[in-house]
C-alpha cells in the first residue's frame, strides 16, 4: 500500500512481538514526507506498537522485539546498529499524556538540544523561543520561562511537550494519542498546530479519535488486531472505504 | 425475632464497641507517654552532669572518670563523623543499586536481588560486628590501611587524617561497617521512589534521545529528591543510634585524633561500654546526658526526614 507522495519512511513486513504474542502482522506502508499520517482503530489493535516501532521506544523493554524493516534515509532503523541517539535526534515523540520534566519550562526545551549541540547562551534563547513560537506557546510563557513546566495548565504542558520535541529539529514527528488527556479546547489548539507543523515535520499521528484523523491527517492507516486492514488518502478512507471492515469501524458499528 | 432480645444485642455491641475505642486510645496514647517519660528521665537523670558542668559538657574533651571529668565533645564528634562518613559510602552504592534495580537489571534478577536486600537489612546488628571484628578488621588492617597509610596520608592537608597505626578497629572501620548496614536501607528507598517515576515521563526523555545516566540524573532524580532524601535522612537515622556493630570495631578510646585510623567513640558505644561499669553519681549522670544528646539529634534527624517524606506524599497527591 503506497502513497503518492514521496515516502519519507517505508516500513516493509514488519512484524511485532510482546514476548511470544505477536502484536503486529507484516505491515507495509509508506509514510509520506510533511504529509501527516494517522493510525486508527479500536483498543489494542496495534496502533501505538506500530509507533513505537519507529523511534525503538520499544527497546527499554527487553522481552518486545520487531522484525522487517522500516527505512528511514536508507538506513534500516531496526537494524542493531543503529545508534538510537542518533535516531531519536531525528525522530521526536509527545506522549499521551504530558510529560513536562520536572525544571524549568526553559530547561524542559533546552534539555533535549543540550544532548545534540553544544549551543552558546544566545543561540539557545533562540532555539528555546524559535521552538515555543512553532508550538503556539511563547507568548503564554515567554515571561515566566524559569517558571517550572509541571504549573503549566494540561493544554500548555502538551504543547510543551511538543515545543521540546521540535528544538532538537527532528525530521519526523511521532504523536502517540497527544489529545487524549485534553479538553476540546485544548485540543482544538493542538489540532491547528499539527496543521502547521507539516510545514516543516513529517507527522504520524495514533489516535482513537476519528473525527481528529479525519480533521488533521492527509493519509489514514486503519488497523484491527493487528493487521494494517487499509491505508489510503484520508478523504477516501472515510467518504470511500474499500473494506467492509473499515465502514463498519467508521460509521461506527463497532470499536 | 422478640424486640427485647434485638436491643440487647444492640446494646452490647455498643458497649464492646466503646471498650474497643478506649482500648486503642489507651495503646495509642500509651506510646506518647512511654516517649514523654523517657525524655523525663533522661532529662532527671543527667540534672547532675547539667549542674556540674553546663554547656561546657558538649565541647570538653575531658573524659576522666578518677576525678570526675566528663564531656561530650569526643563522642559527639565519633558519632557524627562515623555518621556522616557512612552515608558518604553509602549514598553513591546505594544509587547504583537502586538505578541497577530500576534501570538495568533483567527482569528476571530484580526480585532476588530485591529480596536479597531487604534480607540484607534484617540482619541483627550483633552480627555485623562480630563479621566487623573477626573477618573485615584483619582484612582492613593487613592490606587496606598500609596502602591508605603509603598513598593518601602522605598527601598535604588531606594526609594527617589518613594516616596512623593499621590496626584494623577505629573510625574508619566503624564508617564502613555503618556503610554497609545503611545501604540496604537507603537502597530500598530510592528503589521503591524510583519504581513509582511515570514510565511515560522516562520514555519522553529517553524519546529525545537521552543515555540511562542522562535519564536518571536529570529526570529521575529531580523527579523523586524529595523521597530519596527522606530515605537517607532514615539510613542516617539508623547510623546515627546503632550500637553493638559499632562498639565493636570503633575502638572505644576517650581520645581526640585527627586520623581516622585510630580508634574513638560514639555516643551509643561509650553508653553500651561504659554503663555496667559506671560508679558515681557525676558518671552516670554524664552518661545519661550523652543519652540525651544522642536522643536529641536523632529526634531532629528523623523529624526531617519524617517531614520531606511528607512533603513527597503531597506533592504525589496533587501530581495523579
Amino acid at each position: 500500500m503506497t502513497a503518492t507522495t514521496p515516502p519519507r519512511i517505508v516500513v516493509k513486513d514488519l512484524n511485532f512481538y510482546y514476548g511470544k504474542f505477536r502484536a503486529l502482522k507484516d505491515i507495509n506502508l509508506d509514510i509520506a514526507e510533511k504529509k501527516v499520517t494517522a493510525f486508527i482503530g479500536p483498543s489494542g489493535c496495534g496502533k501505538s506498537t506500530l509507533l513505537r516501532t519507529f523511534n525503538r521506544m520499544y527497546q527499554l523493554y527487553p522481552q518486545q522485539t520487531a522484525t522487517g524493516s522500516i527505512i528511514l534515509d536508507g538506513d534500516n532503523i531496526l537494524d542493531r546498529s543503529q545508534d538510537l541517539n542518533k535516531l531519536r535526534a531525528k525522530i521526536g515523540m509527545v506522549f499521551q499524556k504530558p510529560t513536562p520534566f520536572p525544571m524549568s519550562i526553559y530547561d524542559n526545551i533546552a534539555f533535549g538540544v543540550k544532548l545534540y549541540h553544544n549551543l552558546s547562551r544566545n543561540d539557545m534563547d533562540e532555539r528555546v523561543e524559535w521552538a515555543l513560537k512553532k508550538a503556539a506557546l511563547w507568548v503564554e510563557v515567554k515571561d515566566k520561562l524559569k517558571q517550572s513546566g509541571m504549573g503549566l495548565s494540561g493544554g500548555q504542558q502538551q504543547r510543551l511537550c511538543i515545543a521540546r520535541a521540535i528544538a532538537v529539529k527532528p525530521q519526523v514527528l511521532l504523536l502517540d494519542e497527544p489529545t487524549s488527556a485534553l479538553d476540546p479546547i485544548s485540543t482544538a489548539h493542538i489540532e491547528k498546530l499539527i496543521d502547521e507543523l507539516k510545514e516543516d515535520f513529517t507527522i504520524v499521528i495514533v489516535t482513537h479519535n476519528m473525527q481528529q484523523a479525519a480533521r488533521v491527517s492527509d493519509y489514514t492507516a486503519y488497523m484491527y488486531i493487528g493487521d494494517l486492514v487499509e491505508f489510503g488518502e484520508t478523504s477516501s478512507v472515510f467518504t470511500n472505504p474499500k473494506r467492509k471492515e473499515t465502514e463498519d469501524y467508521i460509521t461506527g458499528r463497532f470499536g | 425475632m422478640p424486640m427485647f432480645l434485638h436491643e440487647a444485642r444492640l446494646k452490647r455491641q455498643t458497649l464492646f464497641d466503646s471498650l474497643f475505642r478506649n482500648l486503642t486510645r489507651l495503646a495509642a496514647l500509651g506510646v506518647l507517654l512511654l516517649l514523654a517519660s523517657i525524655l523525663f528521665s533522661l532529662v532527671m537523670g543527667s540534672i547532675p552532669a547539667i549542674h556540674a558542668f553546663g554547656f561546657g559538657f558538649l565541647t570538653s574533651s575531658a573524659w576522666d572518670p578518677v576525678n570526675d571529668k566528663f564531656g561530650a565533645l569526643i563522642p559527639i564528634i565519633g558519632t557524627l563523623v562515623t555518621s556522616g562518613i557512612a552515608l558518604l559510602i553509602a549514598i553513591p552504592v546505594s544509587f547504583g543499586i537502586a538505578l541497577f534495580l530500576t534501570e538495568l537489571s533483567p527482569r528476571a534478577l530484580r526480585r532476588p536481588l530485591g529480596v536479597a536486600i531487604e534480607l540484607l537489612a534484617g540482619i541483627p546488628s550483633i552480627i555485623y560486628g562480630m563479621w566487623g571484628l573477626f573477618e573485615f578488621a584483619p582484612l582492613f588492617a593487613d592490606h587496606i590501611e598500609p596502602w591508605i597509610n603509603d598513598h593518601i596520608g602522605t598527601i598535604p592537608y588531606v594526609g594527617p587524617f589518613f594516616s596512623g597505626p593499621p590496626m584494623g578497629i577505629g573510625i574508619l572501620t566503624a564508617s564502613i561497617i555503618l556503610a554497609i548496614m545503611v545501604i540496604p536501607f537507603i537502597s530500598s528507598v530510592m528503589r521503591d521512589v524510583f519504581d513509582v517515576v511515570p514510565a511515560m515521563l522516562k520514555e519522553s526523555a529517553y524519546g529525545l534521545g537521552s543515555t540511562t545516566w542522562e535519564v536518571m540524573m536529570s529526570i529521575v532524580l529531580p523527579y523523586t529528591k524529595v523521597g530519596v532524601a527522606g530515605g537517607i535522612m532514615l539510613g542516617l537515622g539508623r547510623a546515627l543510634g546503632e550500637t553493638m556493630a559499632v562498639t565493636f570495631v570503633i575502638g572505644n578510646a576517650h581520645e581526640l585524633s585527627k586520623s581516622l585510623l585510630n580508634p574513638g567513640n560514639s555516643i551509643s558505644s561509650a553508653l553500651a561500654n561504659e554503663f555496667t561499669e559506671a560508679v558515681g553519681d557525676l558518671y552516670t549522670s554524664s552518661l545519661i546526658e550523652l543519652g540525651l544528646i544522642l536522643f536529641f539529634i536523632t529526634f531532629v534527624v528523623l523529624s526531617i526526614a519524617r517531614y520531606m517524606l511528607y512533603k513527597l506524599g503531597q506533592r504525589e497527591g496533587k501530581a495523579s
